[in-house]
């Protein structure tokens, strides 16, 4: 395949000019997006754009460099390039290419239907969803609805013999709605995502859109609490993407992490399981292989309240003396492979969203959280971030609230989640993460 | 050295419009940067990188089409041109004839950093790296990170604008992490600019060093307050506040959907006499600061606030044409890989006379918000949310124990409403600001300011 042909000529382009390893990833694809506003499509585009990145190592020394030009100048640049960075690093004893490569067996990352989409087609479906999140009493307004796909390849080689690709395509949609109008309007948010265009379901996302800023007009500033908390997956996905982050080998080596010196302890309610799942089809972080080569696999985060292990790329596996769980993770080729979160998966429990509200009696639902990135510590855990919702009275969902703060730490939280909901779906939050609403028993509320 | 021969660009253009449009547009740019860090003592991540390509648009109506495509040579151009007329639907038109191109405002760059030996800038992550564990035996974590950026840009439009700039930018970034009493902190810092490495000749491992003070005194941090107080938000990243609880709502894309708390309230006085403020792209060698934006347009100061007056919103060339007024010069995208929005550059509220402490002085009991984690609002409503990360407790006019975990929730109409003093002393600090999925470097400041009442979210329960 031609991009692996890429790939192999930069690892050679490393060599030659003094690498003694090297690996070199390469990435093309193409996007569609479309933008609708007030029914009508307000942008359209369709794009390509290809890239390499490689990794240079001289010794125990490890450099990156990446570009656009393909051409075989260009790959030689950007491997003369990764070879020059080395010499900058510092030696480090833990850098190398993995010592196991191979690939998992992950059907459906590509999906056949994909192609015989039209344009014609996806704006059709943008504009359902712009038109089922506008229909509903209530709705004044739908900010914008927008469908975006991408379907590309990736190929990795390495100066060890490895050399594999795969293809993946995916489809989101997503529209935020406005109810109420003036000082009291709020906002909803609808989200789809799948293989294809096919998979989405346009009026769900405009509909979801639409209830869940109906769902908060009229909303006021409650009085300060302490209470049990229901978040819903959106909500719930955000926190356990910070969870995924703890549980990163880089991070917990780096002592930058709660979970440091943790593994095997008590950290959760046994209520929560939660695993990194890099090989499930249907995940949108899913691939054959991570950044670096490593089959990808299903790791076990949390089970039976106990923190079961962390995540892995070589060098931290390396450094622990263990294996890669496939965990090196690449953002695009212009970044380095480092420790990350494939797919988080929360497994889901018996109780439905309304149960769950039951089991509350008095407290909060939230639907919303701002301000993550400011309010959430990462390496003392504590957090204080503005939220949205309703109350929870007598045991059903009742006044909309705003403009209040929910604060806790990750750690009190994992080990107050009560009960885990039975509606699990994937969110493009925190991550990729599946996650079903989580019920905590006791959060700080500050409103008035 | 240009990227896209102006012959070219007019061939380029053309076919853009072969199948009609109000306007097309070619941008073009040649990126790259040098990255290094260094943690857990060690240097590493140096990184190198190149991107050349493209981007298209054609605007008919409300409608805007785009391509981009990675690469500048002829066929790549003249393709993605090609492709994107393909979705256009009207009669072909004639590009005007291209001007010749416009640099707009200079900002100088003494010593370009790509000429600064790379060992150099290994030995800066060291010294800052000593510095900050100098402070004291609590520091636990040093990460240290230097990033240089060279973008080179081109912008050609049918209606005959023609613009080019040279933008470099670096920026140097602490973190540090403090252990001690079994309570774990961080402290962050940066200095950055639209400038060269001599941004850095005046003691830089002063980045390092303010970082650690900060994680130090974390340590001895008690539980923010929960309620209603007065709060003075400190100079330079404070501005964070002004730029998310007003900056975003006065971006004309939102207002134009109705999308925002500020629509239709240009005159309106809402903010006391005494408060103007500004973005102002210009500014030299400001961290937000270009020659053009990404449409060409020369950057320029627009006062957004005037003696308390809302007077301006922020636009690109598109919202501005559909008002019928001028572009201000905020037209900005991260990349050939994006289309331009109204973005801000550097916007601050403008000094006053008073001194921080005449700030302080006056509350009996609130908050001294020195620097922000980062924060978010919601331009529809207004609503925002600030994490402090560094904070202190006034009590008598005096400020005394450090606070953890505090949160700000408002209104931005409300808090403008509330100011209630501003100190001479502006500075301005190096953000990155998020919008559309697309990230650009925007300079958010302020010297001192005192906010009569906000709603302090903190974990004293």
């Amino acid at each position: 395949m031609r991009l692996e042909g890429s790939a192999r000529r930069a690892v050679e382009e490393a060599l030659a000019s003094g690498a003694s390893d090297a690996d070199a990833w390469v990435e093309e694809s193409t996007t569609r997006r479309v933008r609708v506003y007030a029914g009508e499509v307000e942008g359209l585009s369709d794009a390509g754009a290809h890239g390499i990145g490689v990794r240079a190592f001289v010794g125990q020394r490890a450099g990156y460099a990446y570009g656009t030009d393909l051409s075989d100048d260009g790959l030689a640049e950007v491997a003369r390039a990764a070879r020059e960075a080395a010499e900058l690093a510092d030696e480090d004893e833990y850098a190398g290419l993995p010592d196991e490569t191979g690939t998992s067996d992950v059907d459906g990352l590509a999906s056949a239907e994909f192609g015989s989409w039209s344009t014609e087609q996806i704006v059709e479906l943008t504009l359902e969803v712009d038109r089922a999140a506008r229909s509903p009493q209530g709705i004044t307004q739908v900010e914008n609805s927008i469908y975006a796909d991408a379907q590309g390849s990736v190929a990795l080689a390495n100066s060890r013999g490895l050399a594999s690709s795969y293809r993946a395509t995916q489809a989101w949609a997503y529209s935020s709605a406005f109810a109420g109008a003036g000082a009291d309007l709020m906002t909803g948010l609808g989200v789809g995502m799948g293989r294809d265009p096919g998979e989405l379901d346009p009026e769900a996302i405009g509909l979801e859109a639409a209830e869940r800023a109906l769902a908060l007009v009229g909303a006021r500033q409650p009085a300060s609490r302490r209470c049990p908390v229901v978040l819903d997956a959106f909500v719930a996905a955000s926190f356990i993407g910070f969870i995924g982050a703890m549980a990163s080998a880089d991070a917990v080596q780096r002592g930058r992490s709660l979970f440091a010196g943790r593994e095997g302890e008590e950290v959760a309610d046994p209520a929560l399981r939660l695993a990194d799942v890099g090989s499930e089809p249907d995940g949108p972080s899913s691939a054959p292989f991570d950044g670096e080569g490593t089959p990808t696999r299903s790791t076990p985060l949390i089970e039976d309240g106990r923190l079961l292990g962390f995540l892995y790329d070589s060098r931290t596996a390396r450094k622990a003396g263990g294996s890669s769980t496939g965990n090196a993770g690449r953002g695009s080729y212009r970044t380095p492979p480092s420790v990350g979160t494939t797919n988080l998966v929360v497994e889901a429990g018996e109780l439905e969203l309304a149960e769950l509200a039951a089991r509350v009696g008095e407290g909060l639902y939230v639907t919303d959280v701002a301000g993550l990135h400011s309010g959430v510590n990462p390496v003392s855990g504590t957090f204080s971030v503005g939220a949205s919702g309703r109350l929870i009275e007598n045991g059903e969902f009742g006044t909309p609230v705003r403009e209040i703060t929910i604060a806790s730490d990750l750690v009190s939280m994992l080990k107050a989640v009560r009960f885990v909901g039975s509606e699990a779906r994937w969110v493009p939050f925190g991550g990729s993460v599946k996650t079903p609403p989580l019920m905590v028993a006791e959060m700080a509320l500050s409103g008035s | 050295m240009t990227l896209v021969p102006p012959e070219l660009a007019a061939t380029v253009l053309e076919r853009a419009l072969s199948r009609g449009g109000d306007m097309a547009e070619l941008y073009a740019e040649a990126r790259g940067g040098f990255a290094i860090s260094l943690d857990d003592r060690r240097v590493e991540r140096p990184q190198r990188g190149r991107e050349r390509g493209a981007c298209v648009r054609v605007v008919l109506g409300d409608s805007t089409y785009y391509g981009h495509v990675d690469g500048l040579a002829e066929q790549d151009l003249l393709r993605v041109a090609a492709s994107v007329a393909d979705a256009v639907r009207g009669d072909a038109r004639e590009p005007a004839a291209l001007q010749s191109p416009v640099t707009g405002a200079r900002h100088d760059v003494a010593i370009p950093p790509e000429e600064v030996e790379a060992a150099r800038k290994a030995e800066l992550l060291r010294a800052c790296d000593e510095r900050a564990r100098a402070a004291g035996a609590e520091v636990a974590q040093v990460r240290i990170g230097y990033g240089e950026t060279q973008r080179q840009i081109e912008v050609f439009g049918s209606d005959g604008r023609a613009a080019a700039d040279d933008r470099t930018r670096i920026r140097l970034t602490a973190q540090v992490v403090a252990r001690g009493d079994g309570r774990v902190e961080t402290g962050t810092d940066t200095r950055g600019g639209h400038a060269g490495w001599e941004l850095l000749d005046e003691s830089p491992e002063d980045v390092a060093g303010t970082a650690a003070r900060r994680a130090l005194t974390l340590l001895d941090a008690v539980d923010a307050p929960t309620g209603r107080l007065p709060v003075v938000v400190g100079n330079a990243f404070g501005g964070v506040l002004l730029h998310e609880a007003v900056g975003h709502g006065l971006e004309a894309d939102a207002i134009q959907k109705d999308a925002s708390i500020y629509a239709g309230r240009l005159g309106e006085q809402l903010a006391p006499a005494f408060v103007t403020a500004y973005d102002d792209g210009s500014r030299p060698n400001e961290w937000g600061s270009e020659g053009v934006d990404d449409e060409g347009t020369p950057t320029r100061r627009t006062t957004i606030i005037e003696e308390g007056r809302l007077t301006s919103y922020l636009y690109d060339l598109l919202r501005a044409r559909k008002e019928g007024v001028e572009s201000t010069g905020n037209g900005r995208r991260e990349s050939f890989r994006h289309v331009p929005a109204p973005r801000m550059t550097n916007t601050f509220f403008a000094p006053g006379d008073a001194t921080p402490e005449d700030l302080i002085a006056g509350v009996e009991r609130g908050l001294y918000a020195v620097s922000f984690g980062g924060g978010q609002v919601e331009p529809a409503t207004g609503d925002f949310v600030f994490g402090v990360s560094e904070g202190y407790l006034i009590e008598n006019g005096r400020v005394t124990a450090p606070v953890r975990g505090a949160t700000l929730v408002g209104n931005g109409l409300e808090a403008l409403r509330q100011i209630d003093g501003i100190a001479a002393d502006l500075e301005i600090a190096t953000g990155y600001c998020g919008k559309g999925g697309q990230t650009v470097p925007a300079g958010v400041g302020q010297p001192h300011v005192r906010i009569r009442e906000l709603t302090v979210g903190g974990t004293a329960a």
